[in-house]
C-alpha cells in the first residue's frame, strides 16, 4: 500500500481500510529499513506519530480536513519547521530549529498532512547532485532496484553495490529519493535551476516546478529570490494537481506572489489532442545529450505526432546564454542572501573572539562549504559598482531576451514545450565527484534552468528505464499560471508511458498484502 | 578672513511614526526593554521576507507633497550591504535608484538681528526623500571587551530628507532643520524628536573661494541637537577655512562632533571608501502610487495608495497658520513665528484671545513676553504651565476693565506662578492691588504731591515735560500702586495748566 498513489491511499483512509497511525508506522519503518539512502537529514518520529493520531481521531468522528489528512510526507531540509531542526544541511544551521513554519509547510499541517521529516539535500540547494550537504550524499534508491541490478550484469557483488550506486541529481535529492522508495507519498522540494525536476527524472517520481508566484516562499530559506519555487514531488502526476491546489494562492506574508485567487482543479482525462500545439526548442539538443535521451525524446514528440496532436520545431535563441546569465544572478543573489548568516542570532558561532569582523569571518568560514564560499565569493565580484552594469545589468538583459524567447513561442500557437529534463540517466557517484560542483551544475542545469529565468510552470515526468535500467523523464514547459493545461496535458503522457514500478526488497518486507493493487498502480 | 564661500548640505533622517515598522508588524517604541519588539524578519530569521507598511508610504506621501515634491508613481527598492552587528540582515533595504519623492523644496525664516525684530525668508532644495530601514543599536562594551546589541529598532521606518548644499552657515542649517521638524510634527509623519534619536542629521560642509573648483566636502556625523547642529557647522567651515590658508588640504572624509570640545574630529570607523554593493530587492515589486487620474476603476482602495487623496487632507503646514494668525490677529510676523515654535504656544495664544476683550495685539505682549520668559526660566513646557489660559485671559480682563494697572497686573501674574490655586481676583483683593475708583481722592492725592514739588513743578512748566514721570511715579507711590497712571497724568497735566 506504501506504494499507492496519494489519492489511493487517502481513499483507503476515507473508508477506513487502512488508519493513518497504521501508515505512519510503516513510513517510519521503512525510512529506517532504507537509511542507507541517506534521504533524511531528520526524522521527527514522535510528531509525526501525534500528528498521524489526531488524524485518526478526526477520520473516526467523520470529520476529516480533507484529501490530504494523514497523509505522511516529507519537507526539503530547506524549509523552516517549527520546532524541528532546518538545516539546509550546512554547518551553519545544524541544530538551527526555526520558531515559525513555512507558509506551505503550515498549509499541509492545516490540511492534517503527516510530517514525516527533513529530507537531504546540497547545501543550501546549491548542486545538482544532492552530494554536497553536510550530512553526505543522497542516494538513488533504483541503484538497489531490481532493474539496475539486472543491468549491472551478473558480476554485481555486494562490494559493487556499495560503489556502483547512482546519485538521485539535486538539489531536492533528499525528497525525491524519499518518494521513489515509498517512505511518504509526497514531498516539497525547491526549484531554482531545475532543482526539482532534477532528482525527479533520476528518481524516477513526478516532479513539479510551479509558475513564479503561485505559491508562497514565506519560510523557504532563500538561494536566489527572484527564481526560488516552492517544488512539489509525487508518485503521478494526478497527486502533483492535488497538492498544488493546497498549496497555491496569495499570501500576504511573501509580496511576490499574485494577488488573484487560485481555483484548485481536478484533472480530467484528456481523450483529443488534436487541438494540442507541442513546441520542441531545438536549442534543448544540448551538447552532452546522450543518444538515449534525444531517441526517447524523439519517440516522446512522435506519440503525440500519432495522437493527433500538432509537433513542431521551435526556436529559443538565447537558450545558450542562460547558463553564464544564470551563474551571474544567482551568484549575485546567494552572496546576498548569505550575508545575514554572522553567527549572532541564530546558527553556527565561532570560538573567535578577537573583534566582531573577525568573528564573522571565522564564524562564516566554517559555516559554509567550499560552493556556497564560492559563489558568495563571485557574486560579491559582480556586485561591485565597476563590474555592476557589465555583469549584473547585463545578465539582467538577457533574462529578459530569455524570457521574451518563451513568450513568442507561446504567442505563436504553441502550447506546451517537450524537451529532456537531463542529459543522460542518473550517473554513478564515484563518476560524478570527478568534477566540481560548479562544473556539474552548469553542465546539469542547461535544460530545466531557463524555465526558472522566464518563471514558467515546468514538469518532468517520468518516462522509461535506460540502458542501465535507471529511470529517465522528460519535461514540460508551460504558459505562465496554466498549470491545469500543463497538468492535463502531463498526465495524458503519463498514461501513455507507462512507467515501470520500481522494485525494491525493502518495499516489498515492509509492504503486506492488505491492499491490493496492480503493477500501473501509480496510474488510474 | 579671506572671503569664503560656504556650502552646507543636510542628509536628515526621520522616524516615520507609526505602530509597527516598516516592512514588519512588530510594534516601533522608544526605551523598551532591549530586543523585546523584534519579529522574525527584524532578526533576518532565514526564510522571512519583507511586507511593505502602508502608514510608513502614506507618510512618505504626506512629506514628499509638504516639501514641494514630485511624488514618483514608481518608484524601487534596494539592498545596501555592509557587515555589522546592528544589521542582522547584512544589509539595508533603502530606495537608491528611484526613491518615492524628488525635487521639493523648503522655506524657512531666519531673524535678520537678534532682537528678533526682522525676519528673511530662505529656500534650500529638496533633492530626495527616500523610504529605507532604520538598523538596531549597538553598544560597545570596551571594559568587557564585548559588543551589546539592541534590535528593537532594527526595521523601523525612516524617511531620508537630503537637502541640497544651499545653505550657507549653522544658522541656516538649524532654522531649515527646526522648520523641518515643525512640518513633520505638523503632519505627524514623524514626532521628529532629536532627543529620542527620531531626527538624525548629518551635515555635508565645503568652502571654496569664488571662481576657484568647488572644495572637497566633509560629512560630520554625531550631531545631537538643533543647537550642536549650527556649532557643529560653523565650527567644520572654520576649521577647513584655516586649513586652506595654511596651505593644507581637505580630506573627504567622515568626522565626528564632539560637543563637549566643541569641535569635529575624524571618525576611526569610516577606513577606505565602502563600496555597498547596491543590488534590487528582489523580494518588494515596485511600488506604485496613484493619483485621481491613474486610479484603476475596480481597485480594492485598501491596495492602493492615492497621491490626490493624501494631497486634499495635508493639514495646514507650520508657513500658512503663521500667515493665518498674522491675518486673523493682527500680530507681527515675528511674533507668529515664536508662536509656532514652541508646541502648544499658538493654542495658548488663542484660547486667551477668546476668553478676553483684551485686543490681541495686546495679548501677544503678555503671551511672549511674560508667559513665555517664565516658562523658559523653570525649564516647562507650555503644557506644564501653572497658570492656564483661563487664568490669564481673567487676569487680563481684570487689566482691560481697569480695574487694576498693569504693574499691579504683572504682580498678580508673579503670585499666580506659585500655582496655589488662587484667581486673579483674590490675590488683587489679598493684596489691596485694586485701582483707586475715586477720582476726588485721587484729585487730592495729586494736589498734595504738586504742592510738594515746586521745583519740579517749575521744571515741568519751563518746558521740560519728561519731569511730570516723577510726579506721576510720586503719586503711584502715595497711592501705593493702585492709581491708573494715564489717568494720573491727565490729572496732573490739568492741574499744571491751569
Amino acid at each position: 500500500m506504501l506504494r499507492a498513489s496519494l489519492r489511493q491511499v487517502s481513499a483507503a483512509l476515507k473508508e477506513g481500510r487502512v488508519a493513518p497511525t497504521e501508515l505512519c508506522q510503516r513510513c517510519l519503518a521503512l525510512i529506517k529499513s532504507t537509511k542507507f539512502l541517506n534521504a533524511y537529514i531528520t526524522v521527527a518520529e514522535e510528531t509525526a506519530m501525534k500528528q498521524a493520531e489526531e488524524s485518526e481521531e478526526r477520520y473516526k468522528k467523520g470529520q476529516p480536513l480533507g484529501i490530504l489528512d494523514g497523509i505522511p510526507i516529507a519537507v526539503k531540509d530547506n524549509f523552516n519547521t517549527a520546532g524541528i531542526e532546518t538545516t539546509c544541511a550546512s554547518n551553519m544551521l545544524k541544530g538551527y530549529i526555526s520558531p515559525y513554519n513555512a507558509t506551505v509547510v503550515q498549509k499541509l499541517l492545516d490540511q492534517g498532512a503527516v510530517l514525516l521529516g527533513k529530507t537531504n539535500l546540497d547545501e543550501f540547494a546549491m548542486g545538482s547532485g544532492s552530494t554536497d550537504g553536510v550530512f553526505g550524499p543522497v542516494r538513488n534508491p533504483w541503484s538497489y532496484s531490481k532493474q539496475y541490478k539486472e543491468k549491472s550484469g551478473p558480476k554485481s557483488h555486494p562490494e559493487d553495490e556499495e560503489s556502483n550506486w547512482v546519485i538521485t541529481g539535486g538539489s531536492s535529492g533528499g525528497s525525491a529519493a524519499a518518494v521513489a522508495s515509498f517512505t511518504c507519498f509526497a514531498a516539497l522540494g525547491s526549484d531554482t535551476g531545475g532543482s526539482t525536476r532534477n532528482p525527479a527524472a533520476h528518481c524516477g517520481v513526478v516532479g513539479l516546478k510551479p509558475t513564479y508566484g503561485l505559491i508562497s516562499r514565506h519560510g523557504l530559506i532563500p538561494l536566489v529570490n527572484s527564481m526560488d519555487v516552492p517544488g512539489i514531488l509525487t508518485r503521478c502526476v494526478d497527486d502533483a494537481a492535488v497538492l498544488l491546489g493546497s498549496l497555491a494562492g496569495h499570501d500576504p506574508k511573501d509580496s511576490t506572489t499574485i494577488q488573484d485567487d487560485f481555483m484548485p482543479f481536478e484533472l480530467h482525462n484528456l481523450a483529443d489532442v488534436s487541438k494540442l500545439s507541442i513546441g520542441i526548442p531545438k536549442e534543448y539538443h544540448a551538447p552532452g545529450l546522450s543518444s538515449e535521451m534525444l531517441a526517447l525524446w524523439s519517440k516522446a514528440a512522435d506519440l503525440f505526432k500519432n495522437a493527433g496532436a500538432k509537433v513542431v520545431e521551435v526556436s529559443l535563441p538565447h537558450t545558450p546564454y542562460s547558463i553564464v546569465c544564470y551563474h551571474v544572478l544567482c551568484t549575485a543573489e546567494v552572496a546576498s542572501n548569505m550575508a545575514r548568516f554572522d553567527g549572532l542570532e541564530y546558527g553556527h558561532r565561532s570560538d573567535m573572539k578577537d573583534s566582531t569582523e573577525s568573528l564573522y569571518a571565522a564564524t562564516r568560514r566554517e559555516g559554509f562549504n567550499d560552493v556556497v564560499r564560492g559563489r558568495i565569493l563571485s557574486g560579491n565580484y559582480f556586485l561591485l559598482k565597476q563590474n555592476y552594469e557589465k555583469y549584473f545589468v547585463k545578465a539582467q538583459k538577457v533574462r529578459r531576451l530569455i524570457a521574451n524567447d518563451f513568450v513568442k513561442v507561446f504567442r505563436s500557437g504553441v502550447d506546451i514545450l517537450l524537451t529532456p529534463t537531463t542529459l543522460r540517466d542518473a550517473a554513478p557517484y564515484t563518476e560524478f565527484i570527478q568534477e566540481d560542483n560548479r562544473t556539474r551544475s552548469a553542465q546539469d542545469d542547461i535544460l530545466t534552468q531557463a524555465a526558472n529565468m522566464a518563471g514558467l510552470p515546468a514538469i518532468s515526468v517520468p518516462t522509461a528505464l535506460s540502458e542501465r535500467g535507471l529511470p529517465v523523464g522528460l519535461q514540460f514547459i508551460g504558459r505562465s499560471f496554466q498549470e491545469k493545461q500543463l497538468l492535463t496535458v502531463a498526465k495524458w503522457f503519463e498514461k501513455q508511458v507507462q512507467f515501470p514500478l520500481i522494485q525494491l526488497e525493502e518495499v516489498k518486507r515492509h509492504d503486506s498484502d492488505v491492499f491490493q493493487y496492480q503493477k500501473s498502480a501509480s496510474f488510474s | 578672513l579671506s572671503i569664503s564661500e560656504t556650502f552646507v548640505g543636510l542628509e536628515i533622517h526621520a522616524q516615520i511614526s507609526s505602530n509597527s515598522k516598516l516592512f514588519s508588524g512588530s510594534q516601533v517604541q522608544f526605551a523598551a526593554p532591549p530586543n523585546s519588539l523584534v519579529s522574525f524578519f527584524d532578526a533576518s530569521l532565514p526564510g522571512t521576507l519583507p511586507v511593505l507598511n502602508r502608514r510608513c508610504v502614506e507618510a512618505a506621501v504626506m512629506t514628499g507633497l509638504a516639501l514641494n515634491c514630485s511624488i514618483n508613481k514608481k518608484s524601487l527598492f534596494d539592498r545596501k550591504h555592509y557587515f555589522y552587528a546592528d544589521l542582522p540582515a547584512g544589509y539595508q533595504i533603502t530606495q537608491q535608484r528611484v526613491p518615492i519623492a524628488v525635487n521639493g523644496s523648503l522655506s524657512y525664516s531666519l531673524c535678520i538681528d537678534s532682537k528678533m525684530s526682522q525676519m528673511v525668508t530662505k529656500t534650500v532644495r529638496i533633492k530626495q526623500i527616500q523610504l529605507e530601514q532604520d538598523s538596531g543599536k549597538s553598544l560597545h562594551d570596551d571594559t568587557r571587551s564585548q559588543t551589546l546589541v539592541d534590535l528593537n529598532r532594527a526595521g523601523v521606518g525612516l524617511m531620508e530628507v537630503v537637502m541640497e548644499p544651499d545653505m550657507c552657515c549653522g544658522e541656516e542649517a538649524a532654522a531649515a532643520v527646526r522648520e523641518l521638524q515643525l512640518i513633520l510634527q505638523t503632519l505627524g509623519s514623524s514626532q521628529a524628536v532629536m532627543a529620542e534619536g527620531q531626527l538624525r542629521v548629518d551635515a555635508n560642509v565645503s568652502v571654496h573661494h569664488p571662481g576657484e573648483p568647488y572644495g572637497v566636502r566633509t560629512e560630520v556625523k554625531n550631531i545631537n541637537s538643533i543647537r550642536f547642529l549650527a556649532k557643529a557647522i560653523d565650527y567644520e567651515i572654520q576649521r577647513q577655512i584655516e586649513e586652506l590658508e595654511n596651505g593644507g588640504t581637505i580630506l573627504n572624509e567622515t568626522r565626528a562632533f564632539d560637543s563637549k570640545l566643541g569641535c569635529t574630529v575624524p571618525m576611526r570607523d569610516k577606513e577606505g571608501k565602502q563600496d555597498y554593493r547596491f543590488m534590487p530587492e528582489p523580494n518588494l515589486p515596485p511600488l506604485i502610487l496613484y493619483d485621481a487620474k491613474s486610479l484603476p476603476a475596480n481597485m480594492n482602495h485598501q491596495q492602493v495608495i492615492n497621491i490626490d487623496w493624501i494631497h486634499e487632507r495635508l493639514p495646514d503646514l507650520p508657513s500658512v497658520k503663521r500667515k493665518k494668525l498674522v491675518e486673523q490677529y493682527g500680530i507681527l510676523p515675528e511674533h507668529s513665528f515664536t508662536l509656532l515654535n514652541e508646541e502648544g504656544l499658538a493654542e495658548f495664544f488663542e484660547s486667551v484671545v477668546k476668553q478676553t476683550q483684551m485686543k490681541p495685539k495686546k495679548v501677544i505682549g503678555w503671551i511672549l513676553k511674560d508667559l513665555l520668559s517664565y516658562l523658559k526660566q523653570h525649564s516647562l513646557t507650555v503644557k506644564e504651565s501653572p497658570v492656564s489660559s483661563f487664568v490669564l485671559a481673567d487676569l487680563l480682563n481684570l487689566l482691560e476693565k481697569k480695574e487694576i494697572s498693569s504693574t499691579a497686573a504683572k504682580q498678580v501674574l508673579a503670585e499666580l506662578w506659585k500655582g496655589e490655586g488662587k484667581t486673579p481676583l483674590e490675590i488683587v483683593k489679598e493684596q489691596k492691588l485694586e485701582l483707586l475708583q475715586d477720582q476726588k481722592e485721587l484729585e487730592q492725592i495729586c494736589q498734595a504731591v504738586i504742592d510738594g514739588h515746586k521745583n519740579e513743578v517749575m521744571a515741568i512748566k519751563a518746558g521740560n515735560p519728561k519731569v511730570l514721570n516723577k510726579l506721576i511715579g510720586l503719586v503711584q507711590k502715595k497711592t501705593q500702586g493702585r492709581s491708573n497712571p494715564v489717568l494720573v497724568k491727565q490729572l496732573l497735566e490739568k492741574k499744571l495748566s491751569g
